[in-house]
């Protein structure tokens, strides 16, 4: 142990270098489910209990999970089912863990992939994971539920039959157990209110409906961004839902806010080189506390508390750290932010030629004069060649059919779109269109394009045409 | 060969004979036998005591019954029968059969014993008569079953399967039978080869020895009569002739000829019980047809002879050009006489077996003739068929007087049989042979097929596809042993058929399930978790409090329709969680328990439910499942229904069947719902239907006319659960159970009736409440009981919206974004603004606050994310800042929210 520690304290820069992007980036990614849940402690103490007692008393269950988006929903799932899975290895070795196919820090990856479906068994339990975005109907879900349960073996050859005897089968299949001696199966359905989307709310129904009937015990997990989920739910569904909702509404301040960020960039004790490791800490305590760093990390506060926001930020900052720069400079986390908050469409107008550019600013003129009304390329054309005019400057004269190539670009890069009545049997030239961009985005793009020339600034500062 | 359906054909009914006795009273003349004659062309004689088929729904399978006695009213009008009904496989009810544990023969029928069916038939509805023949229960079947032969070994009431002892089946407690053989002993011959063939109701040896040569003489009478009566086709008539005396038991037969030798004309039935006479081979027609001029002095040949040792030798002769010739017949004919030697070497003394393999040849051959002179005639071919069976006895009693020829023949035909036989053969002969050591002897020649069943049912179910096949191609599989190939053939088919569906399913059936769990499940250890396990939802209480009304409605309604064996329909609505279906089902229980005390006549209960299926039309499906196990496409099941519930069905059982979330069997055309409540309303359809839906209007309001006139007026609404009824729920299901404070309780009922009524809704609030009492169990100041603050905690987590919530947690710039989405609607005087119109707001509000403005980017972010949670409604995102807002919570509530920040 000494000689490896030993060994250990003399690691190459590059090579710690190479652990602190692996160990960040996988936290940041989410790869790797936090060992310990903060500021959900009470959620998941109930949703624990909740599947302890389906697993253990064989008592049906149906929950949502809802939050907005980037709040956890699913991180708290995983950590809850790790968690009983451990629990209960503990309690009696019943059955082997038959992770499918992946490995369980593999699994929370793809699971936040809502395109990949797994299925567990954990310890003499079931679960089915169900997404609303793949499963869009009940037909797709209802294969899927029969494929993670393992039933479809039963079937034998036959590729599996019709949807109604789909559903007779698994509905068959659930009745047929009871609460004392059936395995009791998990429904995560992830996407909850997709689901709701189903004609007839079928699946929905035969799930709720078998939670609240002595057949095999069942627990459902719906998770959910929608606060509004449990109106889209049929009177008969709703009626068999059991209405427990577990809220993760995260209400945590600045202060915390820091704590989270400063946690998330420190490195654990566990670290080969305890030398750098501290040097790194070190590094982003006082990156914490820097007071344009703080600013920063404000804004973002301001703007979203979810953490994957926050992470895509450090992220940024992270991969610009290198050899030659081991530690995270204020300057890195400014730079990340900027690029976090750059606005896309504004950066889009850096790329046209001036006359798009002259042609934006005439339908910015436009707008001004007719407060949002739409326009057609003869009037811009129009207000562009009063500018023209008054300029008595040629070097922008272009001829009608280029002014309307120009227009018809701005159109593909949907920088104006049509009015959503004009018909297609308009002329171009007298279709009406509108600016899908904000004075702000206009000025500030004007403000970043290489040589522009002032006339057109003049003119797209200057009140009226 | 060639049965054609011939429904449509006439047939006569007449008392034979003279009545037997007057009831004055009643003014009914009580007969002894009737004769059903076909268009002139032959009759066949019903006496009392004999076994019968009845018309019934289904077609290829008949009911089947005993005649118990035959009466008539003074002026001859009316003809009645009193049977005692015997119970097809196929008339059971699905889950019923499950009682049997063990897979049912397909001739299997069962003595029934319910007293409440009508037992009474018209004489008309007789088809024919047919085999029954009593089995010891440990008894394997025999195992080549012709489609004319039952066997019975249980009885059936309705509950149980019992034993039922041979005498019942037997000897029919009324008029003639069993009792008066004895009494004419004049056959002098010894062993009657056609007691197993003729007498399929089995009986002692002794009783059998005695009939036996009464048939012989039977047959030659009819033999004598038919030369002078028959016109123009000598051998039908004597085919039938002989046929109908095969299918009395020689006993009966006895009687009836004692009491009116004169009657004595045979008859034909034409409704053969062929499962569908259309499938019959008829390339087997053409090719028997051209044999036919080869064969006929064949025929003539083994027909005419008097029993004669020498006549198995010339059967076996004959056998050779016929194989030759055509094969299937050949086979066919070879292999009963496998089965016969079979039978032979094992046990000589009960000659029964032997008769078979001349009985097939001279059947076959003789409907060769047939076919020569009417191939087109649809009757003449089925007399054909019918005289197979009779013509055994033509050469039985040679046969089984001189065993050693007999042997002999047999080991040769079993020789030559070895080279025809496929792999299967053997085994089955195999089976066969060790079914046959103990077998008794009342046991009929076929006992392959039972022998199959019974020893390797996997087997059978494996290999049943195959042997489907081999039917197709003209077997020489079990199914040969059978005494005719056209009835062999047709019944062979039919089981067949149903397995192919029905048996490489029953393990697909049998195994969905979810795993069995690995560790026992705990039992609740403290008051709490007892509690929590008694409210759960699903477990079912002993009692349904507060609907005894209801309860006692929906009781009388079905007890009285199923007392009165009539239909009708119910309509029941409310909203959800008001007990609706868990009194139908409460009701259901008791009345089962009824019946299970014989208190009412026994019924049927069947489920579906609206939401479980995936199409209206799937609800034929399944009611068609469940009622009969069948599978069936949605319209053929319909039609199946359709058959069921229109025709006579005497001992049909009342069906109760409860249609839940009635209101999603709507279709266009509401056929579905139009069939539902047309059925009960049919004459024998013995059908009552509770539906259920949750608005009170629903026939009013989706059902066409004609469709809810059928509905008829019976309707019962479920009431909101009010607090008391709520409080008292909870009540009887904690059971005296203490884990609630009174108060506690009563804010919880009082608040799901003011909101809902729902009863689903209280028991889960409870159910929290407990699990809330639980985690807050560490503070001392807990009484252990779930207190009012418990139950606070749960509805405010069950009842309050979380929007206010959200709000707060929302960041900064989302509770901005939503100020300005206010403001800008202030504005605007509309609940509607457009992205770019709230952004300018936004802007503002951010340098009130003092914050730097975001960007455009940012803010259609926070504008999204606050879309993700539904507290802004939005048009899609691809519009950017033209997309239009709308807010998802009211205004106040943003306020309160900000406000108390």
């Amino acid at each position: 142990m000494s000689k490896r520690k030993a060994r250990d304290a003399h690691l190459p820069v590059g090579e710690c270098i190479k652990q602190v992007q692996q160990i960040l980036r996988e936290r940041f990614c989410e790869r790797r489910l936090p060992d310990r849940l903060e500021g959900v402690e009470a959620q998941y103490k109930h949703l624990l209990e909740l599947l302890r007692r389906t697993a253990i008393h064989g008592e049906s269950n149906s929950v949502l999970i809802v939050g907005p988006r980037g709040a956890g929903k699913t991180t708290l799932l995983q950590c809850v089912l790790r968690d009983l899975q451990k629990e209960e290895k503990v309690q009696k070795n019943l059955l082997q863990v038959h992770l499918n196919g992946a490995k369980p820090h593999l699994n929370s990856s793809q699971f936040k992939n809502p395109h990949v479906c797994w299925k567990s068994e954990l310890d003499g339990w079931v679960c089915v994971f169900a997404a609303g975005l793949l499963q869009t109907d009940d037909r797709i879900a209802l294969k899927e539920i029969t494929r993670q349960l393992h039933l479809e073996n039963v079937v034998g050859d036959k590729v599996f039959g019709s949807f109604a005897e789909n559903l007779a089968f698994l509905l068959e299949a659930l009745k047929k157990g009871n609460r004392s001696s059936s395995c009791p199966v998990l429904f995560v359905l992830d996407e909850f209110d997709l689901f709701a989307h189903h004609k007839n709310q079928t699946l929905l129904y035969n799930l709720f409906d078998v939670s609240q009937s002595a057949q095999a015990p069942i627990a459902v997990v719906g998770v959910t961004c929608r606060l509004d989920v449990l109106e889209l739910l049929e009177k008969r569904v709703k009626s068999r839902f059991s209405h427990r909702q577990i809220h993760l509404l995260s209400s945590l301040n600045f202060t915390q806010y820091l704590e989270r960020v400063w946690t998330q960039l420190s490195l654990p004790d566990s670290f080969p080189d305890k030398k750098f490791a501290q040097e790194w800490n070190a590094g982003v305590k006082t990156l914490c506390e820097d007071k344009s760093v703080e600013e920063v990390l404000q804004r973002h506060f301001n703007s979203s508390k979810d953490f994957r926001s926050l992470h895509m930020l450090l992220m940024l900052c992270l991969s610009r750290v290198s050899v030659a720069k081991p530690t995270i400079k204020p300057a890195d986390l400014l730079e990340a932010s900027r690029m976090c908050f750059a606005d896309a469409t504004a950066n889009m107008l850096h790329g046209l030629s001036i006359l798009e550019l002259c042609l934006v600013i005439a339908m910015k003129h436009l707008n001004d004069v007719y407060e949002g009304e739409p326009f057609n390329l003869q009037m811009v054309h129009n207000e562009f060649k009063k500018f023209l005019h008054r300029k008595s400057n040629s070097m922008y004269n272009f001829e009608q059919p280029v002014v309307m190539k120009a227009f018809e670009h701005l159109q593909q890069l949907e920088l104006i779109r049509p009015v959503d009545g004009s018909s297609a049997k308009v002329q171009r030239e007298y279709q009406l269109m509108r600016l899908t961009l904000d004075h702000s985005q206009i000025m500030e793009a004007l403000q970043k394009y290489p040589q522009c020339p002032t006339d057109i600034k003049q003119w797209a500062m200057s009140a009226f045409g | 060969m060639k049965y054609f359906t011939r429904m449509k054909i006439r047939r006569v009914y007449e008392w034979s004979g003279k009545p037997r006795s007057f009831n004055r009273r009643l003014k009914t003349y009580d007969y002894d036998s009737f004769a059903i004659s076909v268009e002139g062309l032959s009759k066949i004689i019903i006496n009392t005591g004999q076994d019968i088929l009845i018309e019934g729904c289904d077609e290829d399978n008949p009911y089947v019954a005993k005649v118990t006695r035959l009466y008539g009213d003074e002026n001859g009008q009316q003809m009645k029968a009193v049977v005692q009904w015997f119970m097809r496989v196929s008339e059971f009810p699905v889950n019923k059969l499950k009682l049997l544990g063990r897979e049912p023969h397909p001739q299997e029928i069962f003595y029934y014993e319910c007293r409440n069916c009508d037992n009474e038939v018209n004489v008309e509805s007789i088809l024919r008569p047919v085999k029954v023949k009593h089995l010891d229960s440990n008894d394997p079947f025999p195992d080549s079953a012709d489609k004319d032969t039952l066997y019975v070994k249980l009885s059936w009431d309705s509950k149980v399967f019992r034993v039922v002892n041979s005498t019942v089946v037997e000897s029919p407690a009324e008029p003639a039978p069993a009792s008066s053989p004895p009494s004419c002993l004049k056959p002098s011959l010894p062993m009657s080869p056609s007691c197993s063939q003729s007498a399929a109701t089995p009986r002692g040896p002794s009783r059998r020895v005695l009939p036996t040569p009464d048939h012989a003489i039977m047959h030659k009478a009819s033999l004598g009569e038919v030369g002078c009566s028959s016109v123009g086709t000598p051998a039908n008539v004597e085919a039938e002739s002989l046929h109908s005396a095969t299918k009395l038991s020689a006993s009966k037969c006895l009687s009836a000829k004692r009491r009116n030798a004169t009657a004595r004309t045979p008859g034909v039935r034409k409704r053969l019980e062929l499962s569908s006479p259309e499938k019959s081979v008829t390339g087997e027609e053409v090719l028997s047809q051209l044999l036919n001029e080869e064969l006929e002095s064949k025929v003539t040949l083994t027909r005419r002879p008097p029993p004669s040792p020498a006549h198995p030798l010339r059967v076996t002769h004959s056998l050779t050009p016929l194989r030759k010739a055509h094969r299937p017949t050949g086979a066919q004919c070879g292999v009963p006489l496998k089965s016969s030697s079979v039978f032979l070497n094992k046990r000589p003394l009960s000659d029964s077996e032997s008769p078979l393999s001349p009985a097939k040849d001279d059947s076959t051959r003789a409907t060769q003739k047939k076919e020569l002179e009417t191939i087109k005639e649809p009757v003449l071919s089925v007399l054909a068929e019918v005289e197979n069976e009779k013509s055994p006895m033509v050469t039985e009693t040679p046969r089984s007087s001189k065993r050693k020829s007999a042997m002999l023949v047999s080991s040769r035909i079993k020789k030559q049989l070895n080279l025809l036989e496929n792999h299967q053969d053997p085994n089955s002969s195999g089976e066969e042979e060790d079914e046959f050591v103990p077998s008794k002897n009342d046991l009929l020649s076929s006992s392959e097929e039972e022998g199959q069943d019974e020893d390797g049912p996997n087997i059978d179910d494996q290999v049943s596809a195959k042997k489907f096949r081999y039917v197709a191609t003209g077997s020489r599989n079990s199914r040969s042993k059978q005494k005719s190939y056209s009835s062999a053939r047709t019944q062979r088919r039919t089981p067949a058929k149903k397995i192919s569906p029905g048996t490489p399913q029953t393990p697909r059936h049998a195994t969905p399930s979810i795993p069995i769990r690995s560790l026992q499940t705990q039992q609740p250890a403290n008051i709490l978790e007892e509690a929590r396990a008694r409210l759960h939802v699903s477990s079912v209480p002993e009692s349904l409090p507060c609907r005894e009304q209801e309860f006692q409605d929906i009781y009388s309604f079905v007890e009285s329709k199923i007392v009165d064996n009539t239909g009708g329909c119910m309509y029941i609505s409310g909203v959800p969680g008001t007990g609706k279906t868990a009194t139908v089902h409460e009701v259901i229980r008791c009345l089962q328990h009824a019946a299970d005390m014989d208190e009412i006549p026994s019924f049927h209960f069947i489920e579906i439910n609206g939401m479980k299926m995936t199409d209206p039309h799937q609800a034929y499906v399944q009611i068609l499942q469940k009622l009969t196990g069948q599978k069936a496409t949605p319209d053929h099941a319909a039609v199946l229904l359709e058959k069921r519930f229109s025709n006579l069905a005497p001992r049909k059982e009342t069906i109760v069947l409860l249609v839940d979330e009635l209101d999603l069997l709507w279709t266009r055309k509401q056929n579905v719902m139009y069939n539902l409540f047309e059925w009960p309303a049919r004459r024998h359809a013995r059908l009552v239907v509770l539906t259920i839906a949750n608005t009170m209007d629903l026939p009013e309001r989706i059902m066409i006319n004609r469709v809810a006139s059928r509905l008829g007026l019976t309707r019962m609404s479920f009431q909101p659960y009010s607090f008391k009824q709520l409080q008292e729920i909870i009540m009887s299901r904690l059971n005296k159970l203490k884990a609630f404070e009174e108060d506690a309780l009563q804010l919880v009922s009082r608040k799901v009736a003011a909101l809902s009524g729902d009863a689903r809704r209280c028991l889960d609030i409870c159910r929290r409440a407990t699990e809330i009492c639980e985690h807050s169990a560490a503070d001392p100041s807990s009484t252990g009981l779930v207190g009012m603050s418990h139950v606070m905690e749960a509805l405010n987590e069950m009842f309050s919206s979380a929007y206010i919530t959200a709000v707060r947690c929302a960041s900064t710039q989302e509770q901005l974004f939503l100020r300005a989405v206010i403001t800008e609607f202030r504005r605007l005087g509309l609940e509607e603004a457009t992205f770019q119109q709230v952004f300018v707001q936004h802007q503002a509000l951010c340098r009130i606050e003092g914050l730097k403005p975001i960007g455009v980017s940012e803010g259609l972010a926070v504008c999204q994310r606050l879309g993700a949670c539904r507290l802004l409604l939005l048009e899609p995102s691809h519009l950017g800042v033209l997309q239009r807002i709308r807010l998802n919570v009211s205004q106040d509530d943003i306020f309160y929210a900000l406000k108390a920040d």
